[in-house]
């Protein structure tokens, strides 16, 4: 079985394969020109006979849940990410699957982190076969570099969940870390040692895979409630000592930057909003992790005190500022993808406004809407930019795979999506001729916002206007382009063999581009 | 000399500078090993400056080797140069073309709110320092790089001042004390630099020293290249000792182009024996002084920095107290600094409603030819008047009050 095969073109104009993994492809028809027809997947159908009428389906251990599920060459294995770099289950799946001797799996991640780098020695030696979600870091060195042996496949959260909801991806087994269980399965991530919040990324796994595991390291009588995770899904229950490192699942990685250049952008991108008359009483906003789009939220906040204003709800990625800002009563709910700090967690618990939802409610292409397309400001990042507004969040400017999607691409359906970037890191330019790669088609992204000025994409002519008369240095992307090329110097564009190691899916399913096996040179 | 030398900074936390190690060697050409983060995208670009910079200065035979942690070109072009010059001994000079934009002249009283300091050997630091509006940057070759660092950085600063942009702030650079500060003249004064701030000023002869280095370099420099002889760069003493203190206004008076004086407390309160406290009741009369010398001469009086980046607040507190005393304005060590300072430097909004009403009085009285103004029954005395004129005059400046607004304000 080939990685892949048969590139074609797409409606983006980059080359993509239309066989991937053996299996065929559909290539990027442009935004919202592809629709399936058809039905969704489906699990089989199973009986209470076959589970104990007392409710009691915890095993003594990881290793006999997983048997008991079929663990075997080539199945696909499943974990979420609401642990984030504290993960403790994924990489012990795996450890035991390799001890078992067990070959070819596909590891179907919502996101990969740091603490998944040991996965690279199971892709090294056939364990794993190859990742489809996401692959951070060392993992996506090592897809770059072309030594995994199957092809990956990058999705957004929303893909992922459209992926299993439409059949592309059979899950065989998933495995769901929860931070409180009861011995039925009904599980949830606000109570427990390593509570992470909500367990949203979970759901398409309980709901179309095969076998579902829950492991916990609280378990407790039923009911489990908030049941997030309904039992009723899951096959077997098992307890282990430790699931999570608490202060790596809340990590604080989500401080409001303290750089001054970062702070500007946040600054302008607040003041852009203001000016533009985005910001006004009852208006949403998608509050990102990273510390711009943090302090962001700091100057709405501003804002909405001065002028007795409320946004109607903020979409997190909640932390200690977001609750802040319901707790003042700035924003009147927040509906919760992930939580990144303890203060998110008690939040989500203890307030009923703050709520949790799934990838299914916000973010997933094939259902009957969902609320991405509702939000009236979005804010994201990315590590480059192209002319025509076109975006990337996985390869960086040397080629390398580094990051995954997230939900990225999903949010760009809100009505103004702004990004805040610098207009270079060090020496590497931001905005260039074209992205290494396309995650994001530039017809959905609106601002670029740099500290050297602000790009209005040509087709908002509504937001043009608006800020004809700015105080804000606002400039064509071009004239940033330049602007940065000035100063760090015309960038030479990576090179690539002609093998593709991975592909970015569109939030349809379909194949938006291709990631290839970078030229290793003797420099680094 | 010894045949190797090294420059330039590396290792964790290292961002936008690069470490050059060359060795002189017999043969063998050059032998040219660049490790960057950005080889991808600069990597040849680095390689064909790196043998250019070493063919200008004659070098044939040399083992190069270059860590670069996304260093813009005049950086690595500025380490290189720091590097051949601890090996050998030329007369040759090989800086980046001045930017267009880095051609402009100061006016004498300009605004000097805020001056941003800029360790000179922390390339990062300086390359978006422009973009948060300072009124004044400071490429600092004094306190702020270590000793063994001095020399490098006047290369670094030097090309800084060729190729960095800061957007119109005025172009300061401190400079050593004694003879390496006139030293450190000859790789500023020919690039255009608005200001040289002169630490630990005690006499006036210090600031003639520096003049007369001034004039002997611009002298060279106008047979050579057109254009930088007319231009008049400004002085800033900075007052920092009991001396100094009671210097002061021989100092600030010592000659025309002296715009500021600024006193610097760390060195100062170490002078008197004891220590700077929130409240400065230390250094009330040092800075009084400073603030009357300055007045007494006609220029800027400049207060020493806030030394906790965190503590806006705090900040704020002190820029209130500063004004109150008289000064003009305030250094920086952080870009965040900057924009309380500006607030707080800046006429109020009382301040400004009332000069409006004193400067329309002014102006009626002007139209109607009397020779008193007067609002309501009661006369305004020239001084208040002239006062208020200056409020007007910095409250448009900073964008606090439109051009236009004694048309509105005659509607109302």
């Amino acid at each position: 079985m080939s990685k892949s095969d048969k590139l074609v073109k797409n409606a983006a104009g980059r080359i993509v394969p239309t066989v991937i993994n053996g299996k065929p492809a559909i290539p990027y028809m442009g935004v919202g020109k592809y629709k399936p027809d058809g039905y969704r997947a489906a699990p089989k159908i199973a009986s209470c006979i076959d589970y104990p009428a007392d409710g009691n389906k915890v095993l003594p251990s990881l290793k006999e849940a997983l048997l008991k599920a079929g663990l075997r060459d080539g199945i696909t294995i499943s974990t979420h990410h609401h642990f984030r770099n504290g993960d403790m289950v994924a990489t012990q799946i795996f450890d035991i699957a390799h001890e078992l001797g067990i070959r070819d799996l596909m590891w179907y991640p919502s996101a990969s982190f740091p603490c998944h780098e040991p996965m690279t020695k199971y892709l090294e030696d056939g364990t794993i076969h190859h990742i489809e979600g996401s692959m951070n870091g060392a993992l996506g060195r090592f897809t770059s570099e072309g030594k995994m042996k199957g092809l990956g496949v990058l999705r957004s959260h929303g893909g992922r969940y459209q992926a299993v909801q439409d059949g592309e991806v059979h899950i065989d087994i998933a495995v769901i870390a929860a931070p409180t269980a009861d011995p039925f399965g009904d599980a949830n991530g606000v109570n427990g040692p390593a509570a992470c919040g909500p367990l949203g990324f979970a759901l398409a796994d309980a709901q179309y895979a095969d076998k579902v595991i829950i492991v916990t390291d609280n378990l407790i009588p039923f009911p489990c409630l908030p049941w997030q995770i309904n039992g009723n899904y899951v096959d077997y229950v098992v307890v282990l000592d430790k699931i999570g490192i608490p202060e790596k699942i809340v990590s604080g990685t989500t401080e409001i930057t303290k750089s001054p250049d970062r702070l500007l952008l946040a600054e302008w991108s607040a003041k852009f909003c203001d000016e533009a008359g985005l910001i006004y009483d009852g208006f949403s906003f998608q509050a990102g992790a990273g510390g711009t789009a943090l302090s962001i939220g700091i100057y709405f906040s501003e804002i909405l005190r001065e002028r007795k204003w409320k946004a109607r709800f903020a979409r997190g990625g909640s932390n200690k500022y977001l609750v802040k800002m319901l707790e003042e009563g700035l924003v009147e709910y927040i509906l919760d993808g992930q939580t990144f700090d303890l203060d998110g967690v008690r939040s989500m618990r203890e307030n009923p406004h703050h709520t949790h939802t799934s990838p299914f409610t916000s973010y997933n292409y094939h259902g009957k809407g969902n609320f991405s397309s509702m939000v009236d400001i979005v804010i994201l990042g990315a590590t480059e930019v192209d002319v025509n507004f076109n975006a990337n969040v996985v390869t960086h400017s040397d080629g390398y795979l580094l990051h995954g999607i997230g939900g990225w691409q999903n949010t760009l359906f809100g009505k103004c999506v702004i990004l805040p970037v610098p207009l270079f890191r060090d020496r590497m330019p931001v905005i260039r001729d074209e992205v290494t790669t396309i995650c994001g088609p530039g017809e959905l992204i609106d601002v670029i916002v740099t500290e050297r000025g602000i790009a209005i994409n040509p087709l908002r002519t509504d937001l043009i206007e608006k800020m004809k008369n700015s105080s804000l240095p606002i400039k064509t992307i071009h004239e940033l382009k330049a602007e940065a090329e000035k100063i760090c110097g015309v960038p030479a564009k990576p090179k690539f063999t002609d093998e593709v190691v991975a592909v970015v899916k569109w939030v349809d399913g379909t194949v938006l581009d291709a990631i290839w096996k970078v030229q290793v040179t003797g420099d680094q | 000399m010894g045949s190797i030398a090294t420059t330039g900074n590396k290792g964790k936390g290292v961002r936008s500078d690069c470490f050059v190690t060359l060795e002189l060697t017999d043969q063998g050409g050059i032998q040219l090993q660049v490790e960057s983060k950005v080889a991808v995208m600069y990597g040849d670009e680095i390689r064909k400056e790196a043998l250019d910079i070493l063919d200008f200065f004659g070098i044939k035979h040399a083992s190069l080797k270059i860590e670069d942690s996304g260093a813009i070109s005049l950086v690595i072009a500025a380490r290189l140069e720091a590097a051949i010059k601890k090996l050998i001994t030329t007369d040759k000079n090989r800086h980046p073309d001045m930017l267009n934009e880095n051609h402009y002249v100061t006016a004498k009283d300009r605004n000097r709110f805020s001056r941003l300091y800029l360790p000179g050997n922390s390339p990062s630091l300086m390359i978006n320092a422009g973009i948060h509006k300072p009124d004044g940057i400071i490429l600092d070759l004094e306190d702020a790089v270590a000793p063994e660092k001095k020399d490098e950085a006047r290369f670094l600063v030097r090309n800084a001042l060729c190729g960095i942009d800061f957007y119109g702030a005025e172009r300061m650079v401190r400079i050593n004390q004694g003879e390496r500060g006139l030293e450190d003249l000859e790789y500023i004064i020919p690039y255009n630099v608005n200001l040289i701030l002169l630490p630990k000023c005690e006499t006036p002869d210090q600031i003639h020293a520096v003049n007369d280095k001034i004039q002997e370099i611009l002298n060279r420099q106008s047979s050579l290249v057109t254009g930088h002889s007319s231009l008049v760069i400004w002085i800033m003493p900075i007052i920092e000792s009991a001396l100094g203190v009671i210097n002061a206004y021989a100092i600030a008076s010592a000659s025309p182009n002296i715009v500021a004086l600024a006193i610097g407390l760390e060195d100062y309160t170490a002078d008197l024996g004891t220590r700077r406290t929130a409240e400065g009741t230390e250094s009330f009369f040092a800075r009084s002084m400073v603030v009357n010398a300055a007045r007494a001469a006609g220029i800027q009086p400049i207060d020493s920095v806030f030394s906790d980046v965190g503590d806006m607040e705090g900040l704020r507190q002190n820029v209130i107290r500063s004004k109150a005393l008289g000064f003009d304005g305030m250094g920086c060590i952080h870009p965040r600094q900057i924009v309380v300072i500006h607030e707080t430097f800046a006429p109020t909004s009382e301040e400004i409603e009332k000069a409006k009403k004193i400067v329309f009085a002014f102006h009626k009285a002007h139209e109607l030819g009397l020779g008193v103004v007067a609002l309501g029954t009661k006369m305004i005395d020239p001084p208040v008047v002239k006062r208020a004129l200056n409020t007007i005059t910095l409250a448009l400046k900073m964008n606090k009050l439109a051009e236009n607004w004694r048309e509105s304000y005659e509607q109302i």
